[in-house]
């Protein structure tokens, strides 16, 4: 059995501890031991962005980082977009314009764009392209996704 | 509420899916999502040899590594498997050879995933590597020890529907052309993960991302020789299909093994790296054309020949081979046609379907030969299709039955939009314009095993407060089937689609369907939906008529009520209905089936290309492309898809975009080679395909032809418009910059060799000599005799 060591991490904005093997990624702690399996990986090697979160307010690839690093710092995965049961606006206009389709790169591409509408609550399509690039989808051809992000925007970009 | 003077509530709109909120907030559970208590982590061992003997393996010191539960090897899974009954050839762990660098050879289920892969290093294997076979022309040349039996001919077939060769002499022109599509991969964003659980009652469940529950269900069986019905077989939504998870995979079969000898639950989640190789995507396949035309560019006979590369096992391969001949024909009117097909076993990871099968390959073929046609002949690349489109409700000289055929309408919609003709004269240097069109399935009109049952099923059960369960076994892959099934449920009962319970996908609970493949799920399960929908109306109607003192064909369901259309103020809600309905005779249900109609035609491999209707699809692609560099990029895509009826539109949008982004892909960066059997570039930055950035802006247009025999008259979106855009790119590129790209991907650097080259072309010049096996001539349907 690995040794283990505590971390303590600052997810959704709730104070959470753990004991996990030092070489956990926070992409497996966030899955295997904080229950958030809304994040998901599609490499594990920082190519995807399928998994990723936010720290700190910017887009962070969770399966390059060790959870001791991120002792104090903001996390925020899809589980923290929500306020209580009312989605985010993001939220609402993906699923309204069709943009998540398997679902699977969508958490990711909620919170990029949640970053963008935070920094540019009214971003051309060149800078939502820009934003979103890194972050792979192989359903939408991510037209419903520019969209949705636009329409995101329009209605205020923020939970109301 | 639709008002009275609408046709349909909720056919026809833009709703949010019933999905979508669980997608968005994180909610759905992929399988990799599930961790039973006390489970296990797998892991496979896979050959570095791309062939070779295995003369022994060691499991010993793995087997002692604390923490390790259980290593497999072979003998443990020794019953062969596949997923056609014609190519059970596979095993789930190699026993006596590796036929590809990947092959699963061992297993172990171990605490952690970082103890399983420990124990993965303590297995020894002895191999005695074999020559390998890397390519078409390796595989036709042969060796003293082929892939699988005596020659690495998977393969063969050669039908003719006519004379092709008189014909060929009796036209005014032809021409031939040799191209060649190079293999690619689905790359969906989730790798592929099965959970399996032994329960102390002897039976086992598995969780597993798989388009086609219902055949890894008769293969658990196959395989663990258990009788299907101690086997439970969930497919959990896939994150990502496009044709890569409707195949039987090792890891499910291994993950199920894993389970029963440690009595724990274990899951095995494929690294991305293991997605690569266990691929089963598009097919390499070299292609020869010829065409015979008229004076006025009428064809009068086609004969196409194509070398599929198989990889090393056969996989979907049989109806692949067939596929690169079928559909020729379901476009173009062509007299007389010839096809002669084969795949070949190469050591290199199975190719299998991908969004398409089979039919992208021989579309890109044959809509640049088109192009080449048309101006030798003087035509403009649209009049040419023009002069010779299939017409709706026809028979194709291969036995194909046309219904519903919106071809002209999506070509005239491009090509008016995109002002194609008025334009592609005068681009300004380094753009370019081109045209394609294409045809789909809806669906294959066989199963994948031969039976007389129906295709899919749906059962609907409806509880005292207006509730309706669905049941089917067809499973959302991101293409939306869970609001198809819904919103026909819906329409015919007249409730809301949040009245609708769904189950799917789960061999326990839900009546079969055989899967999301072929595009057959809107057509297939809608049909199965609406006849269930029908039963149960009818029922409701037959109390609700009682009450109301009128007769059952006054009835009308909407918006929850049941009333008459003479007197819409008189009427029951729909709970209510609900209720006298129990009252009168128990649990109100129902259950509906769909069957296609026998199409096939009277020859040998007529049982693939039969589909009980078509889709249709034409592109204009814009490109601007870099005569320095050789780079093209594509700024614009105009795009028609005939789908019958948009159930829901933004749902049918969202498929033809996704088709059109990965056609782009694959047109112009994706490809799954190898070096020594190697995959080149078995990662996500490595195998390049399209970003964000590289998003076009798209004009979808969506033809809608009501087929006769759709659910509501719709027909598929999934896979067709791919077809179109692939040739469209190329034929833009000669209108850019004058020079011919006859192979996919057309990558920067043969744009730069076609530009230096004396004929202007980068692409196969000729196919290797094989001798096919004879012609079956087959009879021609009467419409095409003496033509």
């Amino acid at each position: 059995m690995a040794d283990r060591v505590a971390v303590r991490l600052r997810v959704n904005g709730e104070d959470m501890a753990v004991m996990v093997p030092p070489y956990k990624t926070l992409l497996e702690v966030l899955r295997e031991d904080l229950g958030l399996t809304g994040t998901k990986h599609g490499c594990e090697l920082g190519e995807c962005s399928t998994c990723g979160v936010l720290v700190d307010g910017k887009p962070f690839l969770s399966c390059l980082a060790i959870p001791l690093d991120l002792e104090g710092r903001e996390i925020v995965t899809v589980e923290g977009m929500a306020s209580g049961s009312r989605p985010h606006p993001l939220q609402v206009a993906f699923a309204e314009l069709g943009a998540a389709q398997c679902g699977y790169c969508t958490p990711a591409m909620l919170l990029t764009a949640m970053a963008l509408l935070d920094r540019n609550p009214n971003p051309s399509r060149e800078a939502i392209k820009d934003a979103l690039s890194g972050v792979l989808c192989r359903c939408t051809g991510y037209v419903k996704i520019f969209e949705a992000v636009e329409l995101a925007a329009s209605r205020g970009g923020h939970p109301g | 509420m639709a008002t009275l003077a609408e046709e349909f509530s909720i056919v026809g709109k833009s709703l949010t899916k019933p999905d979508a909120f669980a997608k968005v907030s994180g909610q759905t559970k992929f399988a990799d999502d599930l961790a039973p208590p006390r489970m296990l982590y797998g892991r496979i061992l896979r050959s570095p040899h791309p062939h070779a003997r295995i003369l022994g393996i060691d499991t010993a010191r793995a087997r002692s590594l604390p923490g390790v539960l259980a290593v497999l090897t072979g003998d443990d899974l020794p019953v062969k498997f596949g997923i056609l009954p014609v190519s059970q050839d596979e095993e789930a762990l190699a026993r006596e050879k590796v036929r590809y660098v990947g092959d699963p050879i061992a297993a172990v289920a171990a605490t952690d995933e970082w103890i399983a892969d420990d124990a993965l290093d303590l297995i020894e294997v002895q191999f005695n590597a074999l020559p390998s076979f890397m390519s078409i022309p390796d595989a036709i040349a042969g060796g003293e020890e082929p892939i699988h039996g005596r020659s690495n001919v998977h393969k063969a077939v050669a039908l003719e529907f006519g004379d092709t060769e008189a014909a060929m002499r009796a036209s005014a022109h032809s021409r031939e052309d040799v191209v060649f599509f190079e293999g690619n991969t689905h790359l969906p964003m989730e790798q592929h993960a099965a959970v399996a659980q032994y329960g102390a009652d002897g039976k086992l469940t598995l969780w597993t991302s798989s388009q086609t529950p219902h055949y890894v269900h008769r293969a658990l069986g196959k395989v663990l020789e258990l009788p299907m019905s101690r086997i439970r077989v969930i497919a959990t939504p896939n994150g990502g299909g496009f044709g890569g998870k409707s195949d039987i995979f090792s890891h499910e079969l291994v993950a199920a093994k894993l389970a029963i000898v440690t009595g724990r639950p274990v899951k095995i989640t494929l690294t991305r790296e293991e997605v690569f190789y266990a691929h089963r995507g598009r097919h390499p396949v070299l292609m020869k054309v010829k065409t015979g035309f008229s004076k006025d560019g009428r064809i009068t006979a086609m004969q196409f020949q194509s070398f599929l590369d198989g990889g090393g096992y056969g996989s979907y391969g049989v109806a692949t081979t067939y596929y690169t001949g079928a559909l020729q024909t379901t476009t173009y009117a062509v007299p007389r046609y010839r096809f002669e097909g084969v795949r070949l076993f190469t050591n290199k990871p199975p190719c299998g379907p991908k969004r398409g099968h089979g039919t992208p390959q021989p579309r890109f073929a044959l809509e640049i030969h088109l192009d080449k046609a048309a101006e030798e002949l003087g035509l403009d690349p649209v009049e040419i299709r023009r002069r010779n489109l299939v017409k709706p409700d026809s028979r194709t000289v291969n036995w194909l039955r046309i219904t519903s055929c919106g071809l002209e309408a999506c070509i005239n919609k491009v090509v008016e939009e995109s002002r194609f003709l008025e334009r592609r004269r005068a681009m300004p240097p380094g753009r370019g314009l081109g045209f394609a069109i294409s045809s789909y399935l809806t669906g294959a009109g066989t199963a994948i095993y031969w039976n007389d049952m129906p295709h899919s099923e749906v059962q609907l059960r409806l509880d005292r407060n207006g509730g309706v369960a669905l049941l089917c076994g067809a499973i959302d892959i991101g293409q939306g089937s869970d609001h198809i099934l819904a919103a026909i449920v819906a329409e015919v009962l007249g409730v809301e689609l949040e009245d609708i319970q769904l189950t799917t996908a789960d061999t326990d609970l839900t009546p079969i369907d055989l899967g999301s493949y072929s595009s057959r799920v809107t057509f297939m399960a809608g049909n199965a939906a609406k006849a269930a929908a029908e039963k149960v109306r009818d029922r409701l109607f037959g109390a609700a008529a009682k009450a109301l003192h009128c007769d059952a064909d006054d009835l009308l369901a909407r918006g929850r009520r049941i009333f008459r259309r003479s007197r819409p103020e008189d009427g029951l809600g729909f709970a209510q209905a609900v209720q006298l309905a129990e009252a009168e005779s128990g649990v109100v249900s129902g259950t509906g089936s769909y069957t296609p109609p026998r199409l096939a035609g009277p020859y040998k491999g007529s049982g693939v290309g039969p589909s009980p209707a078509y889709s249709y699809s034409a592109a204009v692609v814009e490109v601007d492309c870099d005569a320095r560099t050789g780079e093209v990029r594509v700024p614009e895509v105009w795009i028609a898809h005939d789908i019958g009826r948009a159930i829901n539109p933004v749902l049918v949008e969202g498929q033809v975009e996704g088709s059109v982004y990965m056609a782009l892909g694959e047109a112009l960066m994706e490809e799954q080679t190898f070096r020594l059997g190697l995959h080149k570039f078995p990662s996500l930055l490595e195998y390049k395909s399209p970003t964000a950035l590289e998003a076009p802006v798209m004009h979808t247009y969506l033809v809608e032809t009501i087929d006769r025999e759709g659910p509501f008259g719709a027909k598929e979106a999934g896979q067709g418009p791919l077809l179109p855009v692939i040739p469209a790119v190329a034929n833009a590129v000669y209108n850019a910059l004058g020079v011919r790209i006859d192979e996919v991907p057309i990558t920067p650097d043969k744009v730069l060799k076609a530009l230096n080259d004396k004929e202007k072309r980068v692409g196969p010049k000729s196919v290797p000599a094989f001798t096919f096996p004879r012609l079956i001539e087959s009879d021609v349907p009467e419409e095409w005799r003496g033509k």
